[in-house]
């Protein structure tokens, strides 16, 4: 019996995988169609992955029409002769050059099966973490130099040790998967294509700190992965790899995915903690630390997915080796989406370190559109606008924060030529006035007087007085806001009137 | 599809189900509008009674989050994204043709109650932006064309249901 390999990624069903999986029902259902998650070059999805003699053989981008044709050349037995023939993806020079230490198992493994998962190396991790216990970990994991990936990049090993160090009955760790920012989307294809990573990841954390319960705070746009992430919990579950003594030891731990509502603000810690309780997502004051007064009161480790999905990789294969990847105080592998208009988007896991023009030329190949690229926003919608001149500022936090930008999550959106980057600050306000929590004025209020102030700029209303306006504004809400969502809403905004001040000015209609 | 009749029998099956979760209410919110499709008035009082909060409070949660409404939808959900990604895919133009087509600006329904347009933050479908969703599905590389034929095709699924 011929098997394929079919993702089941939100982003590949988008383009048609789903339709790729029903034809083979239909038409071949001798095939064995085992659904992964995606390898990550969207370009080429949705793609099928034959399994042969001398290894997997990809065919991709296909459609029903043009999976018809490729069966007939011969598909199935790994044929080169259909026009859409890749080989061997792992040998496609975008993916053999990644360190693909997290995502090692997207796009291999059966996301829902404790089994597959086994097979393909997992809960390495978690049995060395069993056998080494609470403080080892933790030195594990501050030895491997993970910085959070969630945007903050603080290191984690501190974080957990802050909370190993509370004595409370109860302690939690919440997963933070509201992976709200624009361009980013690792998350979700790591929760798709290998949720027993994170899965692991939380119960490694529930040992280090002493904590019993784990909560998955997803965003409700991702209903694929709460399907997913719910399969692989409950055959975790079924074979004990979650619930009590697990796989035999002292130390239980269970995990709840819970849903978000919309809300961006619910990706900032106290704001979700909030969220999980069941309030309106505002955002608390700090200090308490959540790691000393977080959900319900008790300590909690809240993590972003990437930062816990990472932590595996590091107990299987020991904090120094982690460590070996990256540059300066930016250790190990970041996930980079590239997004917007490139032609090969996708994710590519890499050491800190390459060139944002590595990434968006060697990796993205360039425009969709076929037109120069003009400004690339790096770190979600707080992030700034860089202009063609930054692009060579290596991709690593402290590199970044030196010219008033950030990492972030990683995510990387282009624009070509076209864009008006008068209309991308309005937006950066707009987007601010939809999203604030409401606590405090610089932030609520303020953003409403942006978008004004940008209107009244751009209708040539006192251009100059207005500019400075903005400046002021701009000033008032990263001073005076308690969070970096009014804090950061002026990064994108003074980025793109400081590079690309031409596009504020009035449009002369011809 | 979404009960049509509020029992509340039915609403109090679904706090009790949630009532004992620790931070309850986002949890019991869910699994009525996965019912009914928006939070029916006529579940305010159990849950403030089972969960021991005030009118305020609750109606201050419901506010808070975009997702959740409080008066029934129209049949289909078209969720547009208008976050940056797919601003850069042509999103602006996809925004403009769905409310001239659709007649309808954000949050809005057709007269038909067939189709309500709303605007999201993201799907995470970045990568082949711009994105819709509807339902569960997301869909890809969204131009004006395609939308009109999502329409198309959701309408034709309507009559299906019928005959
Ligand atoms: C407005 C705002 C939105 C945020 N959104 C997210 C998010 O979607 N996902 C995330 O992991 N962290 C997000 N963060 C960062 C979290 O507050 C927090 O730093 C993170 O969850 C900690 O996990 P980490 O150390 O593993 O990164 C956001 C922060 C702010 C201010
Ligand atoms: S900056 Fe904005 S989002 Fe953050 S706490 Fe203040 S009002 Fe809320
Ligand atoms: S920006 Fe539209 S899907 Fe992410």
């Amino acid at each position: 019996m011929s098997r394929i390999f079919i993702s089941l990624d939100t982003t590949s069903n988008s383009l048609g995988a789903n339709e790729l999986a029903a034809w083979f029902a239909r038409n071949h259902a001798d095939v064995d169609v085992v659904r992964t998650g995606s390898r990550g070059m969207f370009w080429l999805e949705p793609m099928v992955e034959v399994e042969t003699a001398n290894g997997r053989v990809a065919y991709g981008p296909l459609s029903t029409k043009e999976l018809a044709e490729a069966v007939d050349q011969g598909l199935l037995q790994g044929s080169e002769q259909p026009s859409s023939y890749l080989g061997d993806i792992e040998q496609h020079p975008y993916f053999a050059s990644q360190q693909r230490l997290t995502f090692g198992r997207v796009g291999l493994v059966n996301p829902m099966s404790v089994d597959s998962y086994i097979q393909h190396d997992g809960y390495q991790g978690l049995a060395n973490a069993i056998v080494k216990g609470d403080q080892a970990i933790i030195d594990d994991v501050k030895a491997s130099g993970l910085r959070g990936r969630g945007g903050a990049a603080f290191p984690t090993g501190i974080k957990w040790q802050t909370v190993a160090d509370c004595a409370a009955d109860q302690k939690y760790i919440v997963c933070n998967a509201d992976e709200g920012d624009s361009g980013t989307f690792a998350d979700r294809m790591l929760m798709e294509g290998d949720p027993l990573s994170l899965i692991e990841g939380m119960t490694i954390a529930g040992i280090a700190v002493g904590a019993t319960k784990g909560y998955i705070y997803l965003r409700e746009e991702y209903p694929q992965a709460y399907k997913i992430l719910n399969a692989a919990i409950n055959d975790a579950k079924a074979k004990n790899w979650l619930g009590d003594q697990i796989q035999g030891s002292a130390y239980s731990f269970d995990i709840e995915v819970r849903l978000g509502a919309q809300a961006y603000i619910c990706g900032e810690e106290t704001s979700l903690l909030n969220s999980l309780e069941g309030k309106r997502g505002e955002v608390r004051a700090k200090p308490p630390l959540p790691a000393i007064e977080g959900f319900l009161g008790k300590p909690t480790v809240v993590n972003n997915v990437i930062s816990l999905a990472s932590v595996p990789t590091i107990l299987a294969k020991g904090g120094d080796y982690y460590e070996s990847f990256g540059m300066g105080r930016s250790k190990g592998t970041m996930t980079f989406q590239l997004a917007g208009n490139l032609k090969q988007t996708g994710l590519v896991e890499l050491a800190f370190g390459i060139t944002l023009k590595e990434l968006l030329t060697t990796y993205a190949d360039g425009s969709y559109s076929g037109r120069p690229l003009k400004a690339v926003q790096v770190g979600g919608p707080l992030g700034a606008y860089l202009p063609e001149s930054q692009w060579d500022t290596p991709m690593d936090y402290e590199s970044f924060m030196a010219i008033d930008a950030m990492v972030g999550h990683g995510g990387i959106v282009a624009f070509d030529d076209t864009v008006d980057m008068g209309e991308q600050a309005r937006f950066s306000m707009e987007f601010c006035v939809a999203e604030s929590c409401g606590k405090c004025t610089p932030c609520r209020i303020g953003s409403t007087r942006g978008v004004e102030v940008i209107d009244k700029i751009r209708s040539g209303d006192n251009p100059d007085q207005n500019k400075e306006l903005l400046a002021d504004l701009c000033d008032t809400m990263f001073y005076g806001s308690l969070c970096a969502m009014g804090g950061m809403t002026p990064y994108p905004v003074r980025s793109a009137m400081n590079h690309f001040e031409a596009d504020f000015d009035k449009k002369e209609v011809h | 599809m979404f009960m049509s009749e509020i029992k509340i029998d039915g609403v109090q099956a679904i706090i009790n189900a949630n009532k004992h979760l620790e931070g309850a209410l986002l949890p019991i919110l869910h699994g009525l509008q996965d019912q009914y499709g928006y939070i029916p008035e006529v579940a305010y009082q159990p849950i403030t009674e089972a969960l021991a909060i005030t009118l305020a409070d609750l109606k201050g949660v419901i506010s808070f989050y975009h997702f959740f409404r409080t008066t029934p939808p129209a049949k289909h959900v078209i969720q547009v994204c208008r976050a940056e990604a797919c601003q850069a895919m042509g999103g602006r133009q996809l925004e403009a043709h769905a409310k001239q087509k659709l007649g309808v600006d954000w949050h809005g329904k057709t007269l038909d109650q067939q189709f309500q347009l709303e605007q999201v933050f993201c799907l995470g479908n970045c990568a082949c932006a711009p994105a819709v969703r509807v339902g569960d599905e997301v869909i890809g590389r969204v131009s004006p064309e395609r939308f009109d034929a999502l329409l198309e095709e959701l309408q034709t699924e309507v009559v299906e249901v019928k005959l």
